[in-house]
């Protein structure tokens, strides 16, 4: 295999040194006063939303859905449906309220909200827990890729990317800053736009051969099975369009908007670059029916976009897609792997750890990183990590499709209710926050631990979104309507601030 | 022999029971009075009374009523209204009354509100409401007891009036400040622009604009908080004025990380900063000054540093200034640093390094988000 890893060993190195530089002097370089509009000009919605697309696109968009695809065929198109139309579930209902809240994090907006310490206990750890089952597929995505470029055994994968992350996320190296991960969107894009691309040429110049054993299921949008395939359809767009406004760290984005406006625009153009980017993992599907049967039958779908242009194209052009196409994987599990411990880390810090250690770093040094940050992305990573060493693997899609569960279960119903309905106690939000948590989340682990039902049963553990997400919205109403007392004082005056569009600027 | 959980004598049981039920009504109390802050109070109040009904009531209406027979609470408005009339807001009499069955006429046979107590709340040496508890019978105890009671109010209502006049004192500091920024800067920013009326007219006018817009949002009255952003332009604002008088003397350096830039800060944070580096790094020296201004992204925080290269300062005096000794002269730094901690927490205050001859360095963090603070 050593001739094998050597463009996959290139093209990680090369993401790597590349995102390291974009961080530590891309935007880094001094100013002089005359240059100062530029300076304290904020981050634009175009720049921000390939930022927010960069940290969004995770292993389960670059590898699983073409692995989906090509084994399930139309109906797992659902997938890069929802993970798009989620962002127009956020734009209408969501995006321009909770950046006017001016909260940062999830746990924020419940506190602004609720006025409440225990909501806001809930929620953190809720943030947690669907980071960590966010965090779960990319370090199993990560064994996968390093697999397939290098030929290390499946375990080297989680641990090496896990230390990676963790050292980044440490050293602050790889922090959210807005520039690298928009390099990130636009890496993972050409990464799977040129070739692609290439291979479509190759296949026109094959002369268009048509795959083996596309039956008719294969382009059916709906599962198989009658009623349950139905249902697990349904349920899994539920989980999608609902949970992406759940996800911690695509909500910690929006703050680097102005304003409200600013973030609509933002989710506007998110929209057209995740549209942009999920034409192409189908290209490769439709290409694996014709050149990579062989992936199928051995189970092993999941690399699918790594082993297509070695397939396909003979030689030094085959190995250099290779190298872009590795570079695109690696890039997508490091920089979501990263968002995603930073949140968590982030919240911890707040919530957890700073209690033990001291918040601060040695005195003079309030720029450094403190120890109780450092403390809580070890957690943050390790605890996934150790996971995905010894839990099964669900598949990498669908893993990241029960974090969209548990996170359309909880925070779904927090936020809506939050933004549109006065009447929201935070007696209702914990106990929604509970039916939604323990139900969503409940399934989540059973899929992680390897229970598996059969029929209806195993239908509603593998997809509880169609039945966790109305029962939290009813809890939320109904223990809302039943303690109807404790409605915050606050409320009617933080909804009109939530729903007021910023004025004309007036007077400075 | 003394076991763990033996809470002593009965007599020593009520003591802690009622000092609990007191416990829990200052807090409300200690906002003021208020219709609110007398519903949430008034429950603690009539358990450590112990009487049927009680009231609550400013010198005109009542506040809040708890207990049985409801239908009197527009009465006990009226009393205090009658009562205080004749005695005016003289508090040295003395003052507490009882109500009589016939001033509380009622239909419903089974009621207990028959007789009552009044006794006044005097804050700052004005009665400012009374508390009125009701029973069937009056007796000398419930008299004395809520004599206690009200006065006991009046403290926890003399506690929300200072917490009121600090506020207002911070408030008025800040208002302080803005004006504070004028005198010299005016006379210093009008003398540069006018010297460059004849030879740069273009300039001159440009520099105009520019000192308008910066003292429109100085002297800008509404509004405790900014973002960043807004803070930051009247900054560069400050700078450029300050630039056409000491030309290439100041050499200023910007590194802000976009993100930070909608953060909400108090009004006024950073720039009293910013002119304190330009005044004791540059004024006192001749030569070039380096002035840099740096904000970076810190996850849940942002931190903006400000340093100078100028003479420094020495470390006990800045300790002073922060303290609040007027008598120095960096009354900015003291200000700043009482609003951060007030809005944000005693973690959030400022951090100053410096030293005699080694320039100054002063860090500000603030939260992405706190509870109760937003730009509008």
């Amino acid at each position: 295999m050593s001739g094998d890893a050597v463009p996959g060993l290139i093209a990680v190195l090369a993401v790597t040194v590349a995102t390291l530089a974009i961080g530590t002097w891309g935007l880094r370089f001094s100013r002089t006063t005359s240059d100062f509009f530029v300076a304290s000009r904020s981050v634009n919605p175009r720049l921000n939303a390939s930022a927010i697309c960069g940290e969004y696109l995770s292993a389960a968009s670059f590898l699983g859905v073409a692995g989906l695809l090509l084994v399930g065929g139309a109906q797992m198109l659902w997938y890069p449906v929802g993970w798009t139309a989620g962002y127009l579930v956020l734009l209408v209902l969501v995006a321009a309220p909770l950046r006017r809240s001016g909260a940062y994090t999830l746990p924020d907006f419940a506190e602004a909200r609720l006025g409440s310490r225990v909501v806001r206990s809930a929620c953190s750890l809720l943030v947690v827990g669907v980071g960590w089952l966010y965090l779960l597929p990319q370090f199993q995505g990560a064994g996968l890729t390093l697999e397939s470029a290098i030929g290390a055994p499946r375990w080297v994968g989680p641990l090496i990317v896990g230390s990676v992350v963790l050292v980044n996320v440490m050293s602050g190296g790889m922090r959210s800053i807005t520039f690298v991960q928009a390099f990130q969107y636009w890496l993972k894009l050409t990464a799977l736009l040129v070739p692609a691309m290439v291979l479509l040429v190759v296949w026109v110049g094959d002369g268009r051969p048509a795959g083996s054993g596309a039956g008719d299921s294969w382009s059916v949008p709906v599962a198989g099975g009658g009623a349950i395939g139905l249902y697990g359809t349904y349920s899994l767009m539920i989980a999608l369009f609902l949970g992406t406004m759940g996800l911690p760290h695509v909500v910690v984005r929006f703050y680097t908007n102005p304003d409200g406006r600013a973030a609509r625009r933002t989710t506007l153009v998110v929209l057209a670059l995740l549209g942009l980017f999920y034409l192409w993992p189908p290209v490769f599907a439709a290409l694996g029916r014709v050149y990579g049967g062989d992936l199928v039958a051995k189970g092993n779908a999941d690399v699918l976009v790594l082993e297509l242009p070695r397939l396909m194209v003979d030689g030094v052009g085959g190995e250099l897609l290779t190298g872009l196409v590795t570079a695109g994987a690696f890039a997508a599990f490091l920089s979501t792997a990263s968002g995603l411990a930073i949140a968590v880390s982030g919240v911890l810090t707040q919530d957890v750890t700073s209690r033990f250690v001291g918040e601060r770093g040695p005195a003079g040094t309030p720029g450094s990183i403190a120890p109780a940050f450092r403390l809580a992305a070890v957690l943050a990573v390790s605890v996934p990590v150790l996971v995905a060493l010894f839990a099964t693997n669900v598949g990498v899609a669908q893993s990241v499709g029960l974090a969209f569960a548990v996170a359309a279960s909880t925070f779904c119903p927090l936020l809506m209710l939050g933004i549109w309905w006065r009447g929201l106690t935070d007696a209702g939000a914990l106990a929604g926050l509970a039916a939604g948590g323990i139900g969503a989340g409940g399934a989540a682990v059973l899929n992680v631990v390897g229970v598996q039902g059969s029929g209806w049963v195993g239908a509603l553990i593998l997809q509880p979104a169609a039945w966790s997400v109305p029962v939290a919205f009813a809890t939320m109403v109904l223990v809302s309507l039943a303690t109807a007392s404790r409605a915050p004082l606050h409320a009617r005056r933080f909804l009109v601030r939530l729903h007021t569009p910023e004025v004309l600027e007036v007077g400075g | 022999m003394r076991r763990r959980g033996h809470l002593g004598s009965e007599a020593d049981r009520a003591t802690f029971r009622a000092l609990h039920q007191a416990s829990l009504a200052s807090p409300a109390l200690r906002e003021g009075l208020t219709a609110d802050s007398a519903d949430r109070a008034i429950k603690h109040l009539r358990a450590l009374l112990g009487t049927p009904a009680l009231a609550l009531t400013d010198t005109a209406t009542t506040l809040a009523w708890d207990g049985t027979g409801s239908h009197h609470r527009a009465q006990a408005g009226a009393l205090a209204a009658m009562l205080v009339a004749p005695v005016g807001s003289d508090p040295t009499r003395d003052w507490t009354r009882t109500v009589e069955p016939t001033q509380l006429p009622c239909s419903t046979a089974s009621c207990p509100v028959r007789t009552g107590v009044i006794s006044p709340l005097v804050v700052d040496g004005r009665v400012i409401g009374t508390v009125q508890a009701f029973a069937p019978t009056t007796t000398a105890g419930l008299i004395r007891a809520t004599e206690e009671v009200a006065q006991w109010v009046s403290g926890q209502l003399d506690l929300a009036e200072l917490d009121a006049s600090r506020n207002r004192a911070m408030e008025a500091e800040v208002q302080a400040l803005r004006a504070q920024i004028s005198p010299h800067f005016i006379y210093n920013s009008l003398g540069a622009i006018a010297s460059f009326v004849r030879t740069d007219p273009d300039r001159a006018r440009e520099l105009l604009l520019e000192f308008a817009d910066f003292t429109r949002y100085s002297f800008r009255r509404h509004g405790e908080f900014t973002t960043l952003a807004d803070e930051l332009r009247s900054i560069e604002r400050y700078l450029l004025l300050e630039q056409a008088r000491f030309g290439d003397r100041l050499q200023v350096t910007l590194n802000i990380a976009p993100e930070v830039l909608p953060v909400v800060v108090p009004f006024l944070c950073i720039q009293p900063l910013v002119e304190n580096a330009v005044r004791h790094g540059l004024e006192s020296s001749a030569t070039v000054g380096h002035l840099r201004i740096v904000a970076h992204d810190r996850g849940h925080e942002c931190v903006v540093e400000v340093e100078d290269d100028g003479v420094g300062e020495d470390p006990d005096k800045v300790r002073r200034a922060l303290a609040g000794d007027a008598s120095l002269d960096s009354v900015g730094l003291g200000n700043v640093d009482a609003r951060l901690r007030a809005t944000f927490g005693d973690d959030y205050g400022l951090v100053v390094e410096t030293a005699p001859g080694a320039g100054t360095k002063v860090i500000v963090r603030v939260p992405k988000f706190a509870p109760g603070v937003s730009a509008q």
